[in-house]
């Protein structure tokens, strides 16, 4: 590999990292925070997906249909926390697996009725859509470039939301002793499903930044599901900055793996997941 | 005694009156049992209803009837899952005790139906799973195939490239068994005209981040890529192979799943795009024509690769049935039918090969806009070479 290819393959795993870690942040959140096991998670990256393809049909514009599907993720990751989720935490993870499970059956299945069976794709904004001259035959899709620094405001402002407001106090606490918090008078409630709708949100602002590179199609939620718990895992239940090194190491592996082993290449990220588990049990960054 | 005796009598010839009537009654009303075991939900759903569509039509055509019987249809929703095959196959042949079985999409699943075919002895139409070992070392008298092997579009390929004078390629596609055999079959006619393949890269299926295999052909920059992809995978590769801005520099070829059913999802990144495949937007044949208005106006919908398929099986089963004078249960005779008709496909005539695979024309298809346009034949019919098969 020359030195024009290896620094091209770093940007690859970079951007590819990144944009795994705005899926996995979601999760890490409500499996961290919250103590659920969320199946769906992979479906509400589809919904995104889907609501990026249906908005821009119908505005004609992705940065439109974005701006009107975060609030409508809220909503329903608000409501579904409501109806479904805030009945489950004092239920074991069993119960939990049974209807996020439930959950990614129906969605897809909702899916095929509302939307139909077809791959579809999804335009990228005219003002994004070039791209930045590498070597003499490879470009660089500005695309691309332009969801690796939302992902990077994002990490940013998690980090920041959690680490710095009183929001993300109430939140790690609610998560460290949820009976003193509700003691101390605060709706804990509320707190969840706060985190529950951001967790969605998060999945599905992914799905509708990927849309427009990755097409939209039938069951791509359970593509994304299983990665997202790789780098969880990697990272540390609950910890967002944890999921951001997580998945910036699987996005180098999966790059470099592809191209220096490849008859391994299907492999390569679960070896790495080993590894990091046999030296820290409990991910890079433990919770906390 | 001998009231019982007349009484017995006149049970027994009631009985056998009563017998023979329903014989007659029922050689009469006997159907023809067609089971149809295809995916009718999950990624390849599209797929299973335009087959069903396809042979549903050419029954119509014929009166309703084949081998001048009624049809009596059994529908099992395969899923395309290789677990459930064998049962689901099973429940066709032993409970609905179906004359034919026409399926699937999925190949893992067609392997496994074609098992229970060939140990119940009971007839097979492969209407699309294009793995080689159907009609390879799996061959079977009683398994025959409408469509095609993943070695002849991409065979005609290799073979069209060469004659191109295209040098060097390197490849790409999942590490799955279609996936291979279609860059062997590329491999082996594009190394005999001369040409080398420089990489074969691959990935795991259904992984979709092609972004370092790009890389990668920018610095090995080969005369050409050679990809096998198909559906949302394709749609990916097509738009990111063209957002690197390789498209202009590296021409891509491919078997014409790459752009079938998904140039809609491309949004103009497929544009003048050459693939090849058994069948094309804007053959010329007066079948075609007849075929796709007929199927327009029933279905609402235009017809695809898949519909042909399913068409053309319900029209082999129909050669094979006249051979044997209309009856199922005359299966050698059904069989020889079958393995010496000249069948008048919507793709253009063909025949089967000794495998039972189609023996057919390949066509370089180029995207115009949202279809697939017929260049040429590239290969006049192209018989999949059927290695391992002992029949």
């Amino acid at each position: 590999m020359d030195f024009a290819s290896f620094l091209i393959q770093t940007l690859n795993s970079l951007q590819y990292g990144l944009l795994l870690f705005l899926v996995a942040s979601g999760l890490t959140l409500v499996f961290g925070i919250m103590g659920i096991i969320n199946l769906a998670h992979g479906s509400f990256y589809m919904i995104g997906a889907y609501l990026a393809f249906v908005l821009t049909s119908a505005t004609g514009s992705l940065v439109l249909a974005i701006v009107l599907g975060i609030p409508l993720a809220l909503a329903f990751g608000a409501f579904l926390e409501w109806a479904l989720f805030s009945h489950l935490y004092k239920r074991d993870h069993l119960e939990q697996v049974l209807l996020t499970y439930g959950l990614i059956l129906i969605f897809e299945q909702l899916r095929s009725l509302l939307v139909g069976d077809d791959v579809h794709g999804v335009a990228i904004p005219a003002f994004l859509d070039a791209s930045i001259q590498l070597t003499e035959v490879m470009s660089y899709p500005v695309y691309r470039l332009a969801i690796s620094v939302i992902c990077i405001v994002l990490a940013v402002a998690l980090y920041y939301v959690i680490q710095r407001t009183r929001l993300g106090m109430m939140i790690r606490a609610g998560n460290d002793d949820r009976g003193m918090v509700e003691a101390l008078g605060i709706n804990i409630n509320m707190i969840y499903r706060v985190v529950f709708a951001l967790g969605v949100a998060l999945a599905a602002l992914a799905g509708m930044l990927a849309a427009p590179i990755s097409s939209v199609f039938p069951n791509m939620g359970s593509h994304v599901l299983i990665i997202s718990f790789v780098i969880v895992v990697i990272g540390g239940i609950g910890s967002v900055w944890g999921a951001l090194v997580a998945a910036l190491i699987v996005g180098f592996a999966d790059t470099f793996g592809k191209v220096l082993v490849p008859e391994l290449s299907g492999i390569v990220v679960y070896v790495v997941m080993a590894v990091v588990l046999l030296w820290r049990p409990e991910g890079i960054l433990k919770k906390g | 005694m001998m009231k019982n005796t007349f009484k017995l009598a006149g049970n027994l010839a009631l009985t056998l009156a009563l017998a023979a009537a329903g014989i007659g009654a029922a050689n009469a009303a006997d159907k023809v049992k067609v089971g149809l075991m295809l995916p009718y939900t999950g990624t390849y759903a599209a797929l299973g209803t335009a087959i069903t569509n396809g042979f549903k039509q050419f029954v119509d055509e014929n009166g309703g009837k084949l081998g001048g019987r009624e049809v009596e249809y059994f529908t099992v929703d395969d899923e395309s899952n290789p677990a459930k095959a064998t049962e689901n196959a099973k429940k066709l042949v032993s409970r609905d005790k179906v004359d034919v079985l026409v399926g699937t999409v999925h190949s893992g699943v067609a392997l496994a139906m074609a098992k229970v075919a060939r140990d119940t002895k009971t007839l097979m139409i492969v209407p699309n799973a294009g793995a080689n070992d159907l009609t390879g070392p799996l061959c079977s008298p009683y398994v025959f195939r409408s469509s095609f092997s993943a070695w002849q579009p991409s065979y005609a390929m290799g073979e069209a490239l060469a004659k191109k004078g295209v040098k060097s390629v390197a490849t790409v596609t999942w590490k799955y068994s279609f996936g291979e055999e279609s860059v062997a079959g590329f491999k082996e006619a594009f190394e005999k005209g001369g040409g080398k393949l420089v990489k074969e890269m691959t990935l795991p299926f259904p992984n979709v981040e092609f972004q370092p295999f790009l890389t990668e052909i920018a610095s090995a920059k080969p005369d050409a890529v050679f990809v096998f992809f198909a559906g949302a995978g394709a749609a990916k590769f097509v738009s990111d192979y063209a957002a690197a801005g390789l498209k202009n520099s590296i021409p891509l070829y491919g078997p014409g799943f790459l752009t079938d059913g998904n140039l809609g999802a491309m949004g103009g990144a497929g544009e003048g795009l050459l693939t090849t495949l058994h069948y094309a937007d804007g053959l010329t044949n007066a079948k075609d024509a007849a075929f796709r208005t007929k199927y327009a106006q029933t279905y609402k919908l235009q017809p695809d690769v898949y519909a042909v398929q399913g068409y053309d099986a319900a029209q082999m089963y129909e050669a094979g049935l006249k051979a044997a004078g209309g009856d199922p249960e005359k299966k050698d005779d059904v069989i020889k039918g079958m393995e010496s008709a000249k069948i008048d496909s919507p793709r253009g005539a063909f025949t089967l090969s000794k495998a039972h695979n189609p023996v057919q024309d390949i066509y370089m298809r180029q995207v115009k806009g949202d279809q697939n346009v017929m260049l040429e034949v590239v290969s006049k019919g192209l018989e999949d070479p059927a290695r391992g098969c002992k029949m």
